[in-house]
């Protein structure tokens, strides 16, 4: 096996979108994405079986297009990573059965590997194209990553990205992205809700309402001696609820809903209390650079206002091409080239999915 | 003919059959449990292959059971099979997972001229379909599949774990009241089907039952 620069092709399956991604040690070669998002339009959120049939019937076309876009074959290949956590039980399943068989088929060493990290590893990767928004390769020392989409919430603290990454803090209900759907929902602006809610905000006066900011009282902080329980935690379950309230007592009062305000000063509240603690978190924790990761990593006011508070703090936040910030394969490439690298073992074909797979276990051993 | 067969319908199995007796293959493994599809599939098929000595070249042909069974274990033995398919460049077929142990009963003494099968669908509800025996003495499907309460089938002799778990119902056949899918049986019917140049399926899952997904309603209003 070739570990200085391994060619390694990654699936990624553990929510709506079926991916594949293909890296030369650092460089990436391809990274091909079906998404089923458009099935999940009419309920208003990702639905787990819809996702998961979408993933069946778009991973060999996926893997195809992929081998053809890099133009190499299977038995060029230095081993294949699959995500294999965390994630949708059933969407991931789908990934890890067509990874195994992948490898089964090709006689190649397969590597079980953790999502989060995987969203980290993406800034390894050089990105040849002249739009690619990675200046140098590598990853610096002393580095966090704020990872917000959809499906996670969450700070990380990355020691070393093969085997030593810790979790800070993380929601501890909705993901960011679930209450913009939510809320999108409540406002009546369609879904997805990040970019629906993002766009009318810019028309809305922010300041017009106070949404509460989850977690940040006293006795959920604590302080740098003595940390509350949930000091680097969020939560945005309450924010949903308190939007849903405002609207209706417009409505009660027969008053039109100023849905532009509303839309603002929800994604203000959201935006202040992910950048707050994420710097927070960042500067108790010696952290310098900062990745950042995810759907949202697209909103314009999260990163206008991460990109103030994180300079301000002395810290450098780095934020990969959209297309990599958004769950793919080349991530999940990414980060097995890595481990590949790193010499880690291989995991065989005995291991199992894990949905709540915590960021210790960057990939599943052997 | 040389088959990789694999059926995740209920439990996980994969066989490899031949229609040459002579080369002593007819190897299958099946797990006791309906949810550790994702772990032991794979693993097994290496297995198998090895203590067999058969490489990807001298299979001719991949089957795969298309359920109807829990969405999520069908779907494992079937993305499976799609990606041997593809890298090995197989022809794969696809059949109906009910047929598997309806061939078991047509080979048994327990055989019937008119039965109907029936597997577990979760949710107080049977997957289900009834066969006929014809003077091959192989079963051909008559009826389904179709999934719904036990209640609901016709007055036939059923077999099939499903049966066993809805004794009070149906009529289940006592000998075959666990009796489950499985690759060898599915394996069987298919070199059956392809030696007779009968169709197959292709390896579109037969979920019969939509995602449990709600399209929401229009938020209520507070006056
Ligand atoms: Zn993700």
């Amino acid at each position: 096996m070739n570990t200085r620069e391994p060619l390694v092709l990654g699936i990624e399956s553990s929510c709506d979108e079926t991916g594949v991604g293909i890296v030369r040690g650092t460089t990436l070669l391809t990274n091909t994405v079906s998404s089923s998002m458009a099935e999940h339009v009419r309920f208003g959120g990702v639905i787990p079986e819809i996702a998961s049939r979408a993933h069946l019937d778009a991973f060999v076309p996926t893997l195809d297009a992929a081998l053809h876009s890099a133009n190499v074959t299977l038995s060029e290949l230095d081993a294949i990573a699959v995500t294999s956590g965390p994630g949708l039980a059933g969407a991931l399943m789908v990934g890890v059965c067509a990874a195994k068989a992948l490898a089964l088929a090709s006689g190649k060493p397969l590597y079980a590997i953790n999502h989060l990290v995987a969203h980290v590893g993406v800034g390894v990767l050089q990105d040849p194209s002249p739009s690619g928004g990675l200046r140098e390769a590598g990853l610096p020392t002393n580095l966090g990553a704020l990872l917000v989409s959809g499906g996670h919430t969450e700070i990380l603290k990355v020691e070393r990205l093969t085997d030593s990454v810790q979790l800070l803090g993380s929601t501890i209900d909705d993901a960011a992205g679930e209450a913009y759907d939510k809320v999108a929902r409540i406002l009546g602006l369609g879904y997805p809700g990040g970019p629906a809610i993002d766009t009318l905000a810019r028309t809305g006066n922010a300041k017009a309402i106070r949404f509460p900011r989850g977690l940040s009282q006293p006795k959920f902080m604590g302080s740098v001696e003595e940390p509350g329980p949930h000091r680097y935690d969020w939560s945005f379950s309450g924010l949903k609820t308190a939007v849903a309230r405002c609207v209706e007592q417009f409505e009660a009062q027969s008053l039109e809903v100023p849905v532009a305000d509303i839309a603002a000063a929800f994604q203000e509240a959201v935006v202040d209390i992910i950048t707050s603690k994420a710097v927070l978190a960042c500067r108790e924790h010696g952290i310098s650079h900062v990745l950042l990761g995810g759907g949202v990593a697209a909103n314009s006011r999260l990163r206008h206002v991460a990109e103030q508070r994180f300079s301000a703090a002395g810290i450098t936040l780095r934020v990969p091409a959209l297309d990599l910030c958004t769950d793919n394969g080349a991530m999940v490439a990414a980060l097995g080239a890595q481990l590949v690298m790193a010499g880690a073992k291989p995991s065989g074909l005995d291991f199992a999915t894990d949905p709540s797979m915590p960021v210790a276990t960057v990939s599943v051993a052997g | 003919m040389l088959i990789l067969a694999i059926d995740t319908s209920a439990v996980a199995s994969a066989a490899l059959l031949s229609d040459d007796r002579a080369a002593g293959l007819d190897s299958s493994f099946a797990t006791s449990d309906t949810r550790s599809h994702a772990e032991v599939l794979v693993p097994g098929i290496h297995d198998l292959m090895t203590a067999h000595n058969v490489g990807a070249e001298a299979i001719n042909a991949i089957v795969v059971g298309v359920g109807p069974g829990p969405f999520t274990g069908l779907r494992s033995g079937i993305a499976t099979a799609r990606t041997l398919a593809y890298v090995w460049n197989k022809p794969l077929y696809g059949v109906m997972s009910l047929d598997a142990v309806a061939l078991q009963v047509a080979e048994s003494e327990a055989a019937v001229p008119e039965f109907a099968v029936a597997t577990d669908a979760r949710r107080k509800e049977v997957y289900w379909a009834t066969y006929r025996l014809d003077a091959d003495l192989r079963p051909h499907l008559a009826e389904g599949p179709y999934v719904g309460p036990a209640k609901d089938l016709p007055a036939l002799q059923v077999f099939g774990a499903g049966a066993g778990l809805y004794a009070d119902d149906l009529l289940a056949h006592p000998d075959f009241c666990r009796v489950q899918p499985d690759a060898l049986h599915l394996g069987r019917s298919a070199l059956a089907r392809l030696l007779a140049s009968e169709p197959l399926l292709d390896s579109t899952p037969l979920y019969l039952r939509e995602s449990d997904a709600q399209v929401p309603g229009p938020r209520k209003r507070a006056l």
